[in-house]
């Protein structure tokens, strides 16, 4: 067996990557191949943000980065070098209150991922022109709701419109 | 009421277990069998790795019985000398680096000497591949109600079936967890799971301590649906051994490849029937044959195996039912409980079986089912009388209704005839779910639960019954409140801590709410009593007697509640009759597919779920079990296939193991019939598990309308879709 030919060596020099965390910025000094998940999860202790698969199949690590959603399980860090990364932790209560509502929630694991993509859709509504809110919505994985409560919920957030 | 945690979860405030800070925490690793079966004659550690720097744990480190207990103690802990399934624990290592750990594992090799596997669970073993028993049967179990020969002999018609269903990964979001550390002498366990008293036993067993110097606490869980019911013990002994071994805390995270590659499934099955039919087109007779894929260990098949028996006959009144089933042991990674436990199985091959044999006879599947579905005194398969005043017919009717059953039908005819690739069917299925434990489960079980008046005068809940997304706290909340006439604010649920709560019982099998939701009414009763209150008394006199009794009394004060049955209540484990359930759910569920003949797709179109679960005591929460379940039972339908080879699953992966997404679903049309349960909290029956039972077969029947084909197995992939067009089945 051994280290495959994909493996990056050990002990690898750490390098800093100044960007913008939910308005503040900031200066991580991070392993060249750390995902942006690991640096937020367990560098800088922002859990809200979930690993549900590593493969950018379900969501639940989405974050903006430059206003756009991404998977943050495949994102490298070094990528985001100057760029605005906004997570589920600046979300304020009374930007979910519709979701509280209608039962987009339940086990919560998938729930800081669809919250992400939520808010971006509500500040994009121009999306609703060209797709469906079920497409909007699709990139995020959920176990437990079925969609509707998550549907429901994001359709009523819109008819109230960005903060 | 809204969700007491939903604000929390909807600001990724909520800390899961992966979400605790890691201070001086180890990560851990388990090494894994390579092969389905055979002797171990080495673990071999690699040279290009610094052991010392690692703990590292095998089975000679378990300081008791090697072994997860559960119903019996055939599972080891970590294997000694031979293993039965690929991915079976064989080692364990740690490391306070996690890519250190990722790493070193690849460089563990271990060496296996083969023996014959088994992976067809319906073929005869050779003699070299028994490994249990005589013949590899975990559990038979047998219901037998009339003369099942005799009334087929004499029946109009007998028509025959045989169904599959494939296993299921329950894909809940959070992969399992732990982490356990000692703390004055007691050993700590927290993490994802449902139930906390499970890993208890199993500690005290493996690990040869007392049960006070063991507490397991569980940590906010990101989905269950059984997938946390018993795997989760072996997590927790994992890292207890690791952390006992280094006297550091250690934390074991599974990642979505290894969860979804070494946990519990759905058991796979194969359903038998022969149903014999009057000339009126009433069930004369079911001869059902259930067998179910138990995996290399015993685990939980036998009471899976139970609950699937005794759903397998449907909702139908029968004089003669016989129903033989087996749970048979393969070298496949142990199947678990997941949602439904057997029942949607069954379920799914009696609810298709249903149409092939109104369609053979001639009748519409609806009459069919009205003509045969329980009235009020009829018997079920084991003998319980059902008096419960559910009007099941009416329930049909209702979802045929609200379906618009019989316009889509003309309108899928008028489509299907003319449309050059579309075709659309409808389908329904009726079926009915056991709440709680099977028979005397319950009894057994002797559920306790304790409610505190605190100084403060607010009410705090101890019990064992665990929130994993479907409701416990907001329910139990909710039930103190309306009880006590309090609000939210002064109700608090401590966390699940086997240092603290009392046994409530597993949070399984439908029962949280109506079971201990229960208990929590009658402790809230014994607590107005201690405080010399009237059953009328509420709100700011009971706040306020609570706040006094503090002032008088210098000792804690509990309200307690332990399991009574139902009076009237009978089961005889040894004939396999009586009354199975202490009440079950009734449901019609409908569904409308359309097929595309260019891609080979089904796709659900429209989706009615009707059914009696009792009082519904939360609109939303109720509602959202409804549907999560359906759109669970929809990708177990369609798209949900483990891809096995040589006991491997070769999909272990969210790319390729499809679950339904936002777009693949219609919103799912729910209604409540509500028709109280005496002896539940507010007249509410259990809900969670109903809605995994009914779509696969309304799904497949409707697909059967659809393309004019027969399916007998799901799920109804593209690939087997083109099958049963070239072929009909």
């Amino acid at each position: 067996m051994g280290a495959d030919a994909t493996t990056p060596p050990m002990n690898r020099p750490p390098i800093k990557v100044p960007f913008t965390l939910n308005g503040m910025e900031i200066t991580v000094s991070i392993d060249p191949a750390e995902r942006l998940l690991d640096t937020l999860r367990y560098r800088l202790g922002m859990t809200g943000s979930k690993e549900g698969c590593g493969e950018g199949e379900c969501g639940a690590c989405t974050v903006h980065v430059d206003d756009i959603p991404v998977n943050s399980c495949l994102i490298p860090t070094y990528q985001v070098r100057n760029a605005e990364v906004r997570t589920i932790e600046s979300i304020d209560p009374s930007d979910v209150g519709a979701l509280l509502a209608s039962g987009a929630t339940q086990c919560g694991a998938c729930t800081p991922g669809v919250v992400m993509t939520a808010m971006w859709v509500r500040e994009h509504p121009e999306l609703l022109v060209t797709h469906t809110l079920r497409e909007l919505m699709a990139g995020n994985l959920c176990r437990c709701t079925g969609y509707d409560g998550i549907i429901d919920g994001v359709r009523q957030s819109l008819k109230e419109g960005p903060q | 009421m809204d969700r007491i945690e939903g604000l929390a979860k909807l600001t990724g405030a909520e800390r899961y277990v992966d979400d605790l800070p890691l201070d001086g925490t180890l990560w851990g690793m388990t090494v894994r069998s390579p092969v389905p079966r055979g002797r171990i004659t080495g673990v071999h550690f690699g040279s290009g790795v610094d052991w010392n720097e690692f703990v590292v744990v095998d089975h000679h480190d378990i300081p008791g019985d090697n072994t997860v207990l559960l119903i019996e103690t055939d599972q080891p802990l970590l294997a000694g000398d031979y293993v039965r399934h690929v991915e079976e624990p064989v080692a364990l290592i740690a490391h306070r680096s996690r890519e250190m750990v990722r790493r070193a594992i690849r460089e563990i090799e271990v060496t296996v000497d083969p023996d014959p596997p088994i992976f067809d669970f319906t073929a005869e073993p050779t003699d070299d591949q028994i490994q249990h028993g005589s013949d590899n049967a975990l559990k038979r179990i047998d219901v037998i109600k009339g003369d099942v020969d005799a009334a087929l002999a004499g029946a109009a018609h007998v028509v025959e079936g045989e169904y599959r269903t494939g296993s299921q990964e329950h894909v809940y979001l959070e992969n399992q967890g732990m982490i356990a550390w000692e703390e004055d002498g007691v050993l700590m366990i927290k993490g994802s799971l449902q139930c906390p008293f499970y890993v208890l036993k199993a500690a005290v067993r493996a690990l040869a301590r007392e049960s006070d110097r063991v507490r397991i606490v569980q940590a906010p869980t990101g989905g269950g649906f059984g997938g946390k019911e018993e795997y989760p013990s072996m997590i927790a002994l994992h890292a207890a051994l690791l952390a006992l071994k280094a006297e550091q805390p250690v934390r074991i995270i599974y990642d979505r490849g290894e969860d979804m590659r070494a946990t519990t499934k759905r058991h796979p099955s194969l359903v038998r029937h022969r149903t014999g039919v009057d000339s009126d087109g009433r069930l004369v007779a079911q001869d059902i044959d259930v067998a179910l894929d138990g995996g290399a260990y015993v685990t939980l098949s036998p009471v899976v195996l139970s609950r699937g028996v005794i759903h397998a006959a449907g909702p139908y009144a029968c004089a003669n039912v016989r129903i033989r089933g087996r749970a048979m042991l393969t070298n496949s990674p142990p199947h678990g409980a997941f949602r439904g436990f057997g029942a949607p199985q069954t379920h799914f091959a009696n609810e298709r079986h249903m149409d092939v044999v109104a369609a053979t006879i001639g009748i519409d599947p609806d009459e069919f089912r009205r003509r045969n579905l329980i009235v009020d005194g009829q018997t079920t398969a084991t003998g319980q009388t059902i008096t419960d005043g559910t009007d099941r017919v009416a329930l049909l009717d209702h979802a045929l209704e609200l379906s618009s059953y019989r316009e889509r039908q003309s309108e899928h005819q008028a489509l299907n005839a003319s449309h050059p690739y579309l075709r659309r069917g409808i389908g329904m299925a009726a079926f009915h779910h056991g709440a709680g434990f099977t028979g005397s489960g319950e009894v057994m079980l002797a559920s306790e639960l304790e409610l505190a008046g605190l100084a403060d005068g607010r009410i705090e809940v101890l019990s064992a019954n665990i929130e994993m997304g479907q409701g416990t706290l907001t329910v139990f909340t909710k039930l103190v409140c309306d009880r006590l006439g309090l609000a939210p604010e002064q109700v608090v649920i401590a966390d699940a801590d086997t240092g603290r709560v009392p046994d409530s019982g597993p949070t399984v099998a439908s029962r949280t709410t109506m079971v201990v939701g229960r208990l929590v009414e009658r402790a809230c009763d014994d607590l107005r009593r201690q405080l010399g209150l009237d059953d009328s008394d509420s709100g700011d006199r009971v706040t306020r007697a609570i706040i006094d009794w503090h002032i008088e009394h210098n000792k804690p004060l509990v309200g307690h509640a332990k399991y009574k049955p139902p009076p009237g209540i009978e089961w005889d484990e040894a004939t396999y009759t009586g009354d199975a359930y202490a009440t079950y759910g009734w449901a019609t569920y409908v569904a409308e597919v359309e097929v595309d003949l260019r891609t080979y797709t089904a796709r659900v179109t429209d989706f009615v779920a009707v059914q009696d679960v009792g009082t519904v005591l939360h609109e939303t929460l109720a509602r959202g079990q409804i549907q999560g379940g359906v759109v669970q039972a929809i990708g177990w339908a369609l798209t949900e296939e483990c891809a096995w080879n040589n006991g491997v699953m070769q999909n272990n992966q969210l790319t390729n193991y499809i679950i339904p997404t936002s777009d693949d679903v219609p919103p799912i049309r729910v209604s409540f019939v509500e028709n109280p349960f005496a002896h539940g909290p507010r007249g509410a029956k259990g809900l969670g598990e109903l809605p995994m039972d009914g779509p696969a077969p309304a799904i497949a029947n409707a697909v059967a309308r659809a393309i004019d084909a027969d399916p007998h197995e799901i799920p109804l992939t593209p690939e087997h879709l083109m099958d049963l067009l070239s072929n009909g089945r």
